[in-house]
């Protein structure tokens, strides 16, 4: 029998691109070549050189240093709304799926329904309710992805309910509580890591296409998608600010879903 | 038929569940709509008249019922911003938005399903090892980037279109589809990459099935094989994902709308957003829900069709 490969060229490569970009980041919270939001009105529109790597935006503001920092703002919004939408989406799951019952039929109507809805409209519902910022648009991805994540718990969980080791664990006497979080969640976990590097993914992409629009991230904070949209304004100017700053996200995403179909392919 | 009704069924609870959802969001809202549409000029005699006429000091339930009722019958609400009616703002731009999404949709199926299957044909070949690279690259480039480097290399290198030179199909309908078309192959060209690679794969797996290999034995070409009896099964996957990314692309038509300036319900939504006005954003998003949630509707159905197989589960 052909064994599997521990390793494949995917995840090597995923990890890899997603490693830099998060050591990119954050660098980028202790360090950046200029301040971010620095204005200069001599270096307007500079273009590549030494002293400016990627060159200079409207404002006269480095490019690499926005780059390095809205990366950083990107991914730690990606990386709460993932984690709320996890940890949510793991309790909401866990529940349903090892209940199951008149509960479970109507969370999971409800997350069928939820679902049904791209996510980036139902976040601009959210968004157009709380109004826009970085922790408003954390909070509503992060409640918009908690659905995904249910289903597929409540999927391995209901795989996992009535297998031997449970009901061995049910006449040792475990409380159900235990059974759920100490036997059944780390027998979840393989099929949960895949879809935290794909939720990732999706955050990033959510973000950006909300700060694109401009009701995600608002000024002082840059953000990836935010420049992109500044730079639209100016490509007749200066295309290489739209074609770096998209790159970051395009890298991002490379990273990110390369790593998810690797884990999968474990 | 039973299995039709199941879903009907199921749908309607859905669109419920979702409208619910929407008007609930737009009535917790802080703020009350009786305040924002007098402004100023707000007494409270004012407001307790206006609340009387819109209805506010209904309980929710009822409110609820009254708004769908008339939403499903074409009255979505008065603008508060404009002061003139939600229909009569949506009316000329629907069509943009349906028109970009639909020309999307054909786009992603016209190139992905040849490429797909000459992906599969020429396994193992540099052509299949080419698109593959390209696929996963062009995968990760979001609609909107996708936009500004069509912008840039079509516009204002090759100069093919003018960038931001919107034409209104009332003008030229020629134009109109023409302009349309740069928007719409920014949309379609991440999801026919995860499309192609979604059939190649598809078609691989059904190509190692006994029936295949009849087929063959009866004398059939492979371009026969392929066609005549692989495709069929090797597309069930696929319209589930075009299903999934039917919804996508209406989302990503809204974001797209913006980088080639295109008046549809995208760019009303984002401006409506900016100035609160909620009936307008509650009706697009109802609408983009109850299209989206009829899609999967349709989808679901002609798996049916398509699929025997799936009856009799049902």
């Amino acid at each position: 029998m052909k064994r599997k490969r521990l390793l494949n060229h995917k995840l090597i490569a995923g990890a890899v691109i997603t490693a830099f970009v998060v050591l990119v980041s954050a660098a980028g919270f202790f360090y950046t070549p200029y301040d971010p939001n620095m204005m200069d009105a001599a270096s307007k529109f500079a273009g590549i050189s030494l002293k400016h790597p990627l060159g200079c935006d409207n404002f006269g503001r480095d490019i690499l240093s926005r780059i390095i920092s809205g990366s950083g703002t990107t991914l730690v919004i990606a990386f709460c709304t993932v984690l709320i939408g996890s940890v949510g989406g793991m309790l909401a799951g866990a529940v349903t799926g090892y209940f199951g019952g008149a509960a479970d039929e109507i969370i999971m109507r409800f997350n069928d329904a939820v679902l049904a809805f791209p996510s980036i409209l139902l976040a601009l519902v959210f968004i157009s309710v709380i109004g826009s910022g970085k922790y408003k648009v954390i909070l509503a991805l992060g409640i918009v992805f908690i659905p995904s994540f249910a289903r597929l718990v409540r999927a391995e969980f209901i795989k996992c309910r009535s297998m031997d080791y449970v009901s061995s664990a049910k006449l040792m006497g475990a409380s159900d509580l235990r059974i759920m979080f100490v036997h059944i969640l780390p027998n979840t976990m393989k099929v949960m890591l895949s879809s935290v590097a794909i939720g990732f993914n999706n955050a990033v992409l959510a973000e950006a296409g909300m700060s694109f629009l401009g009701i995600g991230v608002v000024p002082p904070d840059s953000s990836l998608g935010r420049m992109l949209s500044e730079a639209q304004a100016f490509i007749f100017v200066k295309p290489s600010y739209a074609i770096f700053s998209g790159a970051m996200i395009v890298l991002m995403i490379l990273g990110f879903s390369m790593l998810s179909e690797g884990l999968e392919a474990l | 038929m039973k299995y039709i009704i199941r879903k009907t069924a199921s749908m309607a609870v859905t669109v419920l569940i979702v409208s619910f959802l929407v008007f609930l969001a737009f009535s917790v809202i802080p703020g009350d709509p009786a305040v924002a549409k007098l402004g100023t000029s707000a007494t409270p005699e004012k407001l307790v008249k206006l609340r009387e006429e819109l209805g506010l000091n209904r309980p929710l339930p009822v409110r609820y019922f009254e708004w769908i009722k008339s939403f499903l019958f074409g009255d979505m609400g008065t603008s508060y911003s404009y002061g003139v009616s939600v229909r009569s703002m949506l009316a000329g731009k629907l069509p943009i938005t349906f028109c970009l999404t639909g020309m999307s949709f054909v786009l992603i199926i016209v190139i992905s399903i040849p490429l797909g299957i000459s992906a599969a044909k020429y396994e193992d070949t540099l052509f299949s090892k080419i698109t593959d690279v390209l696929n996963q690259a062009v995968m990760a480039v979001p609609a909107f980037f996708t936009g500004i480097l069509i912008t840039y290399a079509a516009g204002l290198v090759l100069h093919l279109f003018t960038p931001g030179g919107y034409v209104s199909y009332r003008e030229s309908m020629g134009g109109f589809l023409y302009y349309m078309l740069f928007p719409a192959l920014a949309i379609a060209l991440p999801k026919t990459a995860m499309n192609v690679r979604l059939l190649k794969s598809s078609v691989l797996k059904e190509a190692k099935l006994d029936y295949v290999r009849t087929a063959y034995s009866r004398g059939n070409s492979t371009n026969d094989v392929l066609y005549k009896h692989v495709l069929k099964n090797a597309l069930i996957p696929v319209i589930t994902f075009l299903g999934m990314t039917l919804s996508d692309i209406v989302a990503g038509s809204l974001i797209i709308e913006q980088v080639f300036s295109i008046p549809g319900i995208g760019r009303m939504l984002i401006t409506s957003i900016g100035n609160r006005d909620y009936p307008v954003v509650g009706a697009i998003i109802t609408i983009v829900a109850f299209i989206v949630i009829f899609i999967n509707y349709i989808v679901d159905i002609l798996y049916q069709v398509i699929d025997p197989r799936t009856r009799r589960q049902g």
